[in-house]
């Protein structure tokens, strides 16, 4: 997903001159190719993220369009402070671009784990916050950011969710985007931690249970219309992320029923629990030892299906 | 063409210092020690050494000039005010219910302020970005940011200083105003930034010490900026808190303390009566 963003990076950066990715030291073989066809427009700022941030709101309020370019949480929140006076009070034209959202190092240990950032940049006024849920989909909103000006968060996967683009399908800001169609549950996903909702939907259709699927790669602005839709439509809704429980999508979309006031048959979370994971090992096998896997969403709708009455029914009057 | 106008600095100095204590007396608010220890910086700047247009703030080509020790803002305000960027009656509102004339400067519906702040660290990475942006962009124009010595503290602020000398911003200006107070007590008592212009020599900055109150040394120093092509200049500016009112200079107490009734009106006089 990475490498794919950095070609449309660079597609942006051929048609403005004023578009300049700048990096807190990171990126050894994959901004290469840029930094030596645009050396104008790319900043290595140094392994100093709090400046990485503050430059990049200097440069945006002169005029350029800024990327600032990080793994994990360090251009988050580290320099959260600067993130929130620098970039957001001033509206500035700066999109943060975090590679490995989740466990996509998950060897690297829990430094190195993105699991609170989607809760703590939604917070943030004026920012917009994106996690694709397929390398397509994050060249697809890369270009839909770009269209417009102001504060961007750009979480970057290592995985991919695994569907190849149907014709004439483009992933488009704010909007989620249908993968699977159901009626018994709706799986709601950000990131590329949709391949697993995919796999748990195969399996559940083996058993009679048709799922939903919405890839809902933009936390903010949310496509609310959509969770409220698969509230009334169909038996219930799974969140999935790989994020903690805690603020993420898992609370955007509770937020979101309850603002409406939209019944929901059930409404469960995959999700990290309020937890510091303490092992390590790769993106998937960490998904399955922290209960975030295909099996974990399976079960959730399973259990949730087998507790309540004909629930696609009492959705359906509701 | 650098002012529109150029003003006595002195006497632009002395408005401001009015303006300040009015402001906060009528706010009850803070940091007026702060906000006097800046005076004649500001002023020097805003009088006759930025390229900017009150009549057209947001020109592309303007110096820029942000306010790193964002407590002090009560000075800029004034020192816009005072430069024609807004009518002076509005600094009435300083502080009040509604108003957008925060405590710490803010740019939201302020014409002429640049960069809102109030946590310190974040004024000179700003500035250095900018600087940066007008050299990618091929412009002349300048950044200045102006610092307190108690923010010298933040790491950030080292940051920026090792950034914008390896970037060869020598359109970037720092200004410290060192007047060797902090919050609680003296910086040499809290964490001492001697040999301070040693520091800003290691990170490869080119320096300039001279008394902050004085105009002709500041006026001197702004005029030779850069000092040296290919570096980042920094004004060390040794300053006296609260410079101007008696009761108030080198007193940490002045950092919060608030101007009323008979120190107010002392204050005044003691202002009306200097020299402009």
């Amino acid at each position: 997903m990475r490498d794919a963003f950095i070609e449309t990076l660079c597609e942006l950066a051929a048609q403005d001159p004023r578009v300049v990715l700048i990096t807190g030291d990171l990126g050894y073989g994959v901004l290469t190719k840029f930094a030596e066809r645009f050396p104008n427009q790319f900043v290595n700022a140094g392994v100093a993220e709090q400046n990485m941030t503050s430059i990049a709101a200097g440069m945006a309020l002169s005029g350029w369009r800024v990327y600032t370019y990080s793994i994990a949480n360090f251009p988050t929140l580290r320099c959260l402070e600067q993130v929130r006076n620098d970039i957001c009070y001033h509206d500035c034209d700066v999109t943060i671009v975090a590679v490995g959202g989740g466990f996509s190092y998950g060897q690297l240990g829990m430094s190195h784990f993105a699991t609170e950032d989607l809760a703590i940049m939604r917070a943030l006024p004026n920012m917009r916050v994106v996690a694709p849920t397929e390398k397509w989909e994050a060249q697809d909103l890369t270009r839909e950011l770009a269209k417009t000006k102001g504060p961007a968060y750009l979480r970057i996967d290592k995985d991919t969710g695994g569907v190849a683009r149907r014709e004439g399908e483009r992933a488009v800001l704010g909007k989620a985007r249908r993968v699977r169609e159901g009626a018994d549950a709706t799986i709601i996903a950000t990131g590329a931690i949709l391949r697993e909702a995919l796999i748990a939907s195969e399996r559940l259709a083996a058993q009679g249970v048709q799922c939903r699927i919405e890839a809902m790669h933009t936390i903010k602005p949310l496509d609310e219309d959509a969770i409220v839709a698969a509230a009334r439509e169909t038996g219930g809704i799974v969140t999935l992320e790989e994020h903690s429980r805690i603020g993420g999508l898992k609370g955007a979309v509770a937020e979101t029923l309850l603002t409406h006031g939209a019944r929901v048959g059930f409404f469960r979370s995959v999700a990290l629990d309020d937890q510091y994971p303490t092992i390590v090992g790769d993106q998937s096998y960490l998904r399955a030892r922290y209960g975030m896997d295909a099996a974990a969403v399976e079960a959730a709708v399973m259990s949730a299906l087998s507790t309540g009455a004909p629930l696609t029914k009492m959705a359906q009057s509701a | 063409m650098p002012h529109t106008e150029k003003f006595d600095t002195v006497a632009l100095a002395k408005r401001i210092r009015l303006d300040v204590i009015r402001m906060t007396n009528r706010g009850k608010s803070s940091h007026v020690g702060s906000a006097l220890s800046i005076a004649d910086i500001v002023a020097a700047l805003y009088g006759a050494v930025l390229d900017v247009d009150p009549f057209d703030p947001q020109k592309p080509d303007r110096d820029r000039f942000l306010l790193s020790k964002g407590h002090a803002g009560t000075a800029v305000y004034a020192a816009l005010a005072e430069t024609g960027f807004f009518d002076a009656s509005l600094l009435e509102q300083h502080y009040q219910n509604g108003s957008i004339f925060s405590g710490h400067v803010s740019h939201k519906g302020v014409p002429g302020v640049e960069l809102s702040t109030g946590a310190l660290g974040h004024g000179l990475n700003v500035a250095t970005g900018m600087a940066l942006a007008a050299k990618r962009s091929g412009e002349k124009w300048r950044a200045f940011a102006l610092l307190s010595d108690g923010e010298c503290d933040e790491g950030s602020t080292w940051e920026a200083a090792m950034f914008a000398a390896h970037q060869k911003l020598d359109n970037l200006v720092a200004v410290i105003d060192y007047n060797k107070l902090q919050s609680l007590a003296p910086v040499a008592d809290t964490l001492g930034l001697e040999p301070f212009t040693d520091k800003w020599r290691a990170f490869g900055w080119s320096i300039e010490e001279v008394d902050g109150h004085n105009h002709a040394q500041l006026l001197s120093s702004f005029e030779r900026l850069p000092f040296t092509n290919g570096r980042p200049s920094v004004v060390i500016a040794h300053t006296t808190k609260g410079k101007g009112v008696s009761f108030m200079e080198n007193q940490v107490a002045w950092h919060y303390r608030t101007p009323l009734g008979a120190d107010f009106d002392q204050a005044i006089a003691e202002l009306e009566k200097a020299d402009a």
